[in-house]
């Protein structure tokens, strides 16, 4: 059924009687067109994709746990097309549009909000290198500012200005850029891809792959063997573990990622704010609790938890920037498993496997990029060349010398 | 008044106090919680999606209801939880969450509404028009949710962290952790002993139950002074142990000033990291209560806690004394308290058992095989229905206590892999296998509930911990404890068509986990996110196992194949505040100050931040009223006469060892093992990957002696790389280094009279450009006898030198110099000056050097040798670098009073401008003072060949275009000549 | 987390910075042939087992040891710690 605000409240006058399942639970086929491994918000995506816009239909989600239980569900929520280099820039300015459509596009309220987020910066060397950046946005049709401190002020008054150690010089903004309820994005595409009759598979973990002659047959799973013409790798921080199934090594580190809420309160930030003298960035939810996060623990793990240190780190950039939240209280804290590649940027692209084909290596970034890495890994799904905007997401990069190094910092996973 | 006898409270203390402006009278010894009780209120706040009413329901951290807003001004607190404010004279309290006074708030109107909010009812529409989320809808829902506010001024208090190591740490103070603590003090192990209450004795508090015939307050007191007399035990109450990291480290804090009006010279709150080998998790457990229509009114809470405020704060929970009480039980639990508020004196209406056959323990009234089905009152409870065999009746009560069960705290044992067990045979939870390891359950907080079970369990769970620890452990004689295990039945809500809620201050109803159900969002975490059921600040401590049973019996399934309760940190909220551990504001970061600090203080420079560093950016003059004033003047007078700048800040790495040569020839792309004595060469190091990393000199003093320098931003890298190198690459190289940035001060001594400011200072040291030319470098003694250190490197293009001495005569070197200069008109210079040289003579800093750039862009790709292999120098040659055609050029304004902003894109005059036609960009730019112009370096396409040619610098950012000349990166003396003279 | 330094004992590993695989300190003959096939493999592409995983730390704020240190990345429990130098010494013998 199609949701609507008549429609919600035409349910609460009757009882509820006619909201049914948001998606079934079908039983696994013997084999299907495709088969997505991984149902977070990239996979679920790829699938809607797959039969909205190349009508390919006879697809699988196949999930170890529930949906959304890996990074979908455990990032900060942020999405921004605020890149620099033009190997990045476009993909995420065309998933930023999407982004903007999307509610209308899947009939599911996600909660797409574009409340801006403001990158800090605190010396001229930042300043210049957020100029750069900014410029790339304009450039892309992405749009941009560059704030002053007085503008600052104005915006975010409960910042530190008067008191720092680094002090706040201003900072690049991206208006277009905010923030999504991830669970309903997840939902969302579930949703939509379930109406286009994909089957999601609950429960049903990829145990190993069925190759022969370099060609993908299908894959094993904790539920059998299912059949599979193109397999499609979308697992977040399982991509090592996954890919070894297939005896391939990655340019990936799995690392722990922590990201934090407080208790509720009533609305004080108002978009996305990052710290530019340390690791903390912040944005406030619906609900009113504080979202916020920092580095990476900084060592390989599958651990989906972090350590004492980095809660500490990020805490203590938080109240260097915004000594008001003091008072506050940390409900929740929480890790997930980022795939952190050599030059910081993602992976969507064929494998040396015909048939088993690769998304991956997001490094902090995947929740933005869940629209659009959908769609490209779709399209190089349903038509076995690259999209436009993703040409160069591709692995040979790094053999050949094209990195997208967005940070400048090599082949060092954890500086990303 | 609602005070009742006796009580753990010092009625010769009153202590006043306030909430929503109503001054009140409590006692040393309550919580915000109990004296608003005692006082006769029970509306203490509303709820977060319907504003209804909401009183306490527990009398612990655990508490979803009562939460307010403790203090005034920058100290106001949110979300504060009455049950756990301690008292304290002058406190002051506000309720939260409502529009209008607390017992007529506006937004109840939502609890009308409350059909077409029903469980994930906002994905479902608010979708058109589009643009109508951003501007209206998500506006009102934002201004509508949150709890309590922040007061927007900075935290004025302090807050410190410190570090702790113990062999045993148990978390909780009552029975359990008491025998626990005293077992392994006894046995002379190293005892932390943390408890959240401010006061040790955790459950003992709460009851009735005699140990050794006498209160159990008696032997709390007796075993709490036994442990305080210990040495090697440290109790810390008003300690929460929050969370549990890897290899046994704990995070706790401690509210070292919450229960004061003021800090005063105290901090506020305290966070521990407590490294243990061993801990005994005797956390307790929590009530659950039991949904039925209409259960969330103040003067509805938790039997236990009911219990808790009668015996040890003396109050019941009823609008006024002499209201009756009642209780809701599935089992032996709820008697217990009934015994309790009779013993107090209460007027107890009776308890409602839904045991069929259920008795009494005393002398009152029992509905067995009976439910209460419905409740009244607008601000709080005055009446409730129970059914009882199909009949049913009204009563006036003042307050109801329900009993469900109690749930094991095993939430620190759940913070690693460690999943919870189901135990049918107590119908909860236990820790299961795979928690943190070393963390041992003791106590109700591992099923052991009961005085006499967790007495027995803690001493256990200690005797566990020393026998793994090789440490003897004493038999403790336990005091003697009557009660019994309370049976009870698996009774999980009562059924009917109203609203029964579980989860009380998120407002989520037996009816929103049925929708849920029937939605397909069935596996727990779907069923959490959908409601919002267990996201509250309680994180579910009331109400996950009670949703889990209410699904389990939907799907047919059993509670643990429907799911399990996994906690994450924190147990209870923390302060965002002590987990920045107080290094905030200009204490965030450590300042690092260069040797001549100081002295650049007294002469009135600025200054400013460089990574950890503070150095001058410029001396301001008298007269001077901008800062390009000064620069400006700083940098002609290198250029014409004599500056000096510290350059401390630079990394320095002193290399020594047969193998020096060898080891630096493999760090530089650049040939290093042709460098003679007595000579200093520029190097450039490379990533692994081919891309340019650092640069810097390197210098030979001695056949087995270099001094190595990295730009200030990277030496800390730059080290670490080259340990790496030392230890992990190629240990067979006999090669030491150390870091001596911080051991030597070094002045840049610049400009055509630098020789002869330096002739003044040196001892019989020939510096003639025979003697000594450019590049060289020697060791000698200046002023004298100091020992010192000359390079004749320079940065500026002009003649110069680096001068080092001991770090602690770099204040008297600079004073030193000024003073032997001032005929010769001698200048310090700051970072900007320093900047503005190096630009005008081309020379590549952080901005270019920014790790995404090559050798060959900086115009260095000659320099990586291919006689040699050195770090990087494999890959530099891949496809993607070699093809790179970007080069470092200078841009010269063509309209020179016009800046070209460092970031600006570079496009070819006429074309459009897009990611696709991206020529390159601006790294860095100036005034140039020398050339009367500003001038830029600029990273173009094919940038070598397009000297002379007229570029368009696009700053759309900042709505500016200019056009520039492409020109020589080297604006200043490109032949050389004039670091050669 | 502790490491437990070969030289210094146990230590928080808040005093380390970390590198990542020790392969990495199996540098490729740079004049083999194929050398920047082998240097590519070298420096991009990683095991990254869930499970026993041998790494470099680096103790920054300590004695500036190298060490090899064996852990579990799926429990993070450690179940050795060796120099790096006496484990490179140890495989070119």
């Amino acid at each position: 059924m199609t949701f609507s605000g008549f429609k919600v409240v035409k349910e609460a006058l009757t009882g509820y009687r006619g909201w049914g399942p948001l998606w079934r639970n079908p039983t696994p086929k013997p084999a299907y067109d495709v088969v997505i491994v991984g149902g977070g918000g990239h996979g679920l995506a790829t699938a809607y994709y797959l039969a909205k816009r190349y009508n390919l239909r006879n697809v699988a989600v196949l999930e170890k746990g529930w949906i959304g239980s890996g990074n979908a569900g455990r990032n900060t929520t942020i999405i921004r097309s605020n890149y620099l280099l033009p190997g990045n820039q476009p993909f995420y300015e065309l998933s930023m549009q999407l982004w903007e459509n999307l509610e209308q596009e899947t009939n599911f309220n996600s909660m797409v909000s574009q409340r801006g987020i403001i990158n800090l910066f605190h010396s001229d060397g930042q300043r210049d290198a957020y100029r750069r950046r900014g410029n790339a946005m304009m450039i892309s049709g992405a749009g941009a500012r560059l704030l002053g401190p007085g503008e600052l002020r104005e915006m975010v008054p409960f910042l530190n200005f008067d008191n720092a150690r680094f002090p706040i010089k201003g900072g690049l903004m991206q208006e277009r850029a905010g923030t999504a309820r991830h669970d309903g994005v997840v939902w969302g595409y579930a949703r939509g891809a379930d109406k286009l009759g994909v089957d999601i598979i609950q429960n049903c973990e990829v145990t190993g792959f069925r190759i022969e002659d370099g060609k993908m047959l299908g894959v094993e799973t904790s539920r059998g063997y299912i059949g599979a013409g193109k397999v499609g790798v979308s697992v977040a921080g399982s991509s090592g573990r996954v890919m070894a199934y297939a005896n391939r090594r990655l340019p990936i580190e799995s690392h722990a990622l922590q990201a934090f809420v407080s208790e509720g309160l009533k609305p004080v930030v108002p978009g996305v704010i990052t710290f530019g003298a340390g690791h903390f960035y912040i944005s406030q939810s619906d609900k009113g609790g504080l979202v916020f996060g920092g580095d990476i623990d900084g060592y390989n793990s599958y651990a989906q938890r972090g350590g004492l240190p980095v809660i500490e780190d990020v805490l203590e950039g938080g109240m260097a920037l915004m000594p008001m939240i003091g008072r506050a209280r940390l409900l929740r804290a929480w890790g997930g498993l980022v795939d952190m590649s050599m030059d910081g940027s993602p992976i969507i692209d064929r494998t040396d496997i015909d048939g088993l084909y690769f998304n991956g290596a997001w490094n902090y970034g995947g929740f933005k990029a869940t629209p659009a890495a959908g769609l490209t890994f779709a399209h190089l799904l349903a038509t076995d060349t690259p999209h436009d905007t993703a040409t160069a997401f591709r692995f040979d990069r790094f053999n050949r010398g094209y990195v997208i190094d967005e940070k400048g910092v090599g082949a060092q996973p954890n500086l990303h | 008044m609602t005070r009742l006898t006796g009580g753990l409270i010092d009625r010769t203390r009153p202590l006043h106090f306030t909430f929503n402006g109503t001054g009140y009278k409590g006692f040393e010894g309550d919580t915000l919680a109990s004296a608003l009780l005692a006082n006769g209120v029970r509306l203490m706040g509303r709820s977060f999606k319907y504003h209804r009413p909401r009183g306490v329901l527990a009398a612990g951290s655990e508490e979803p209801n009562a939460l307010v807003s403790l203090r005034d001004g920058a100290r106001a607190e949110p979300n504060t939880r009455a049950t756990v404010a301690e008292l304290y004279d002058g406190l002051s309290a506000r309720s939260q969450n409502h529009v209008g006074p607390l017992h007529r708030d506006l937004l109840a109107l939502n609890d009308l509404l409350s059909p077409f909010f029903a469980a994930g009812f906002y994905y479902k529409t608010f979708m058109w028009p589009k643009a109508f989320w951003e501007k209206l809808y998500e506006p009102a829902i934002r201004k509508a949710a949150g709890l309590g506010e922040l007061s927007m001024l900075p935290d004025p208090d302090a807050y410190d962290r410190g570090f702790l190591q113990c062999d045993l740490l148990v978390i909780g103070g009552g029975a359990a952790g008491l025998v626990a603590a005293l077992t392994a003090g006894r046995a002379g192990a190293q005892v932390v002993l943390a408890d959240e209450d401010f006061r040790l004795g955790g459950r003992l508090l709460m009851e009735s139950d005699l140990l050794d015939g006498a209160p159990a307050s008696d032997w709390v007191e007796s075993v709490r002074a036994e442990l305080a007399s210990l040495s090697n035990v440290r109790i810390m109450t008003r300690t929460t142990v929050f969370g549990v990291f890897d290899h046994g480290i704990y995070g706790a804090v401690e509210r070292v000033a919450d229960h004061l009006p003021v800090p005063g010279d105290k901090v506020r709150q305290t966070l521990w990291r407590i490294t243990a080998k061993r801990a005994v998790l005797a956390a307790g457990a929590t009530e659950r209560h039991i949904p039925f229509a209409d259960n969330d009114r103040p003067g509805i809470l938790l039997a236990g806690a009911l219990r808790a405020y009668a015996n040890r704060w003396a109050t019941l929970p009823v609008a006024k004394a002499g209201d009756a009480v009642a209780i809701f039980t599935n089992g032996d639990d709820g008697h217990r308290t009934a015994r309790d508020l009779l013993a107090k004196g209460a007027k107890l209406l009776g308890v409602i058992d839904s045991r069929a056959g259920a008795r009494a323990l005393g002398d009152y009234r029992v509905f067995s095989g009976a439910q209460v089905t419905g409740s009244k009152g607008r601000l709080g409870l005055t009446q409730i229905e129970i059914t009882e065999g199909g009949k049913v009746s009204w009563h006036e009560v003042g307050a109801l206590g329900v009993a469900g069960g109690w749930n094991p705290n095993l939430h620190l044992a759940s913070h690693h892999r460690g999943r919870p067990e189901w135990d049918a045979s107590l119908l909860a939870f236990v820790p299961g296998q795979g928690g943190p390891q070393g963390l041992i359950p003791a106590g109700a907080a591992a099923g052991k509930g009961g005085t006499a079970q967790a007495l027995a369990d803690g001493a256990r769970a200690a005797q566990a911990a020393l026998a793994e620890l090789a440490l003897t452990a004493p038999q403790i004689a336990l005091p003697e404890a009557l009660d019994a295990p309370a049976a009870q039945e698996a009774f999980w809500h009562v059924p009917g068509k109203k609203r029964a809620w579980v989860d009380f201050q998120n407002d989520v109803t037996v009816k929103d986990i049925k929708l849920a159900h029937q939605e397909n969002m069935r596996p727990v975490e779907h069923l959490k996110r959908w409601t919002t059921l267990g996201m509250a600040t309680d994180q579910g401590k009331t109400s996950n196992v009670s949703a889990l049973a209410v699904m389990a019996e939907l799907t047919g399934n059993s509670i643990p194949e429907t799911g399990t309760t996994i906690f994450r940190p924190p147990y209870t909220p923390v302060s965002l505040g002590v987990l920045g551990g107080g290094d905030s504001g200009p204490h965030f970061r450590p300042h690092r100050l260069t040797p001549t600090h100081g002295w650049a203080e007294a002469q009135g420079a600025e200054f400013v931040e460089v990574g950890p560093w503070m150095r001058a950016q410029y001396f301001p003059q008298k007269g001077e009223t901008h800062w390009r004033q000064s620069v400006d003047r700083e940098v002609l007078a290198v250029r014409a006469g004599v500056g000096l700048c510290d350059v401390t800040t630079l990394g320095k790495v002193d290399v020594q060892g047969a193998d020096a040569r060898e080891f630096l020839n493999r760090l530089y792309a650049n040939m290093m093992g042709t460098l003679k004595v007595g000579m200093v060469r520029y190097g450039l190091m490379l990533r692994e990957d081919g891309h340019a990393y650092d640069d810097g000199t390197c210098a030979r003093l001695a056949e087995d002696h270099y001094v190595v320098t990295t730009t200030t931003a990277n030496a800390g890298l730059v080290f670490q790389r080259m340990e790496f190198a030392r230890q992990c690459l190629w240990p067979e190289l006999d090669v030491q280094l150390i870091s001596t940035t911080d051991a030597w001060a070094q002045i840049a001594v610049a400009g055509p009279k630098s020789r002869e400011l330096l002739g003044r200072i040196v001892d019989d040291f020939d510096l003639s450009n025979e003697a000594f030319p450019f590049m060289a470098c020697a060791p000698l003694t200046i002023c004298g006898g100091l020992r010192a250190r000359l390079f004749r490197i320079s940065f500026s293009g002009e003649l110069a030198y680096e001068i080092a001495v001991p770090a602690r005569y770099g204040h008297a070197l600079m004073e030193r110099l000024m003073k032997q200069g001032a005929d010769l008109g001698v200048t310090p210079y700051g970072t900007e000056t320093l900047g503005v040289l190096r630009i005008e003579k081309g020379h590549a800093a952080g901005a270019e050097l920014n790790g995404q750039t090559t050798a060959q862009m900086l115009g260095l790709g000659r320099m990586v040798s291919a006689k040699k292999d050195s770090i990087g120098a494999v890959m530099s040659r891949r496809e993607g670098l070699a093809a790179d055609r970007r080069r470092l050029v200078g841009l010269k304004s063509v309209t020179p009073q016009e800046q070209v902003a460092a970031g600006s894109h570079l496009f070819t005059e006429g074309a459009a401008q897009t990611m696709q036609t991206d020529q390159g960009w601006v790294t860095s730019s100036c005034w140039s003072p020398h050339l009367k112009s500003y001038i830029a370096l600029a990273y173009l396409e094919d940038g070598d060949s397009r000297q002379g040619e007229i570029v368009i610098a696009a700053n759309p950012l900042e709505g500016r275009e200019l056009r520039a000349e492409v020109v020589s990166a080297h604006f200043v003396d490109p032949e050389g000549g004039r670091l050669r003279d | 987390m502790l490491i437990p330094h070969p030289l210094l004992g146990l230590r928080d590993a808040q005093e380390f910075t970390y590198l990542g695989d020790a392969a990495l300190m199996n540098r490729p003959d740079p004049d083999a042939p194929g050398a920047e096939a082998a240097f590519c493999d070298y420096v991009f592409l990683r095991d990254n087992p869930a499970g026993v995983h041998r790494e470099l730390w680096y103790h920054e704020q300590g004695d500036r040891s190298w060490l090899v240190v064996t852990r579990n990345t799926l429990t993070h429990e450690i179940l050795g710690a060796e120099l790096a130098s006496d484990v490179k010494a140890g495989a070119a013998q």
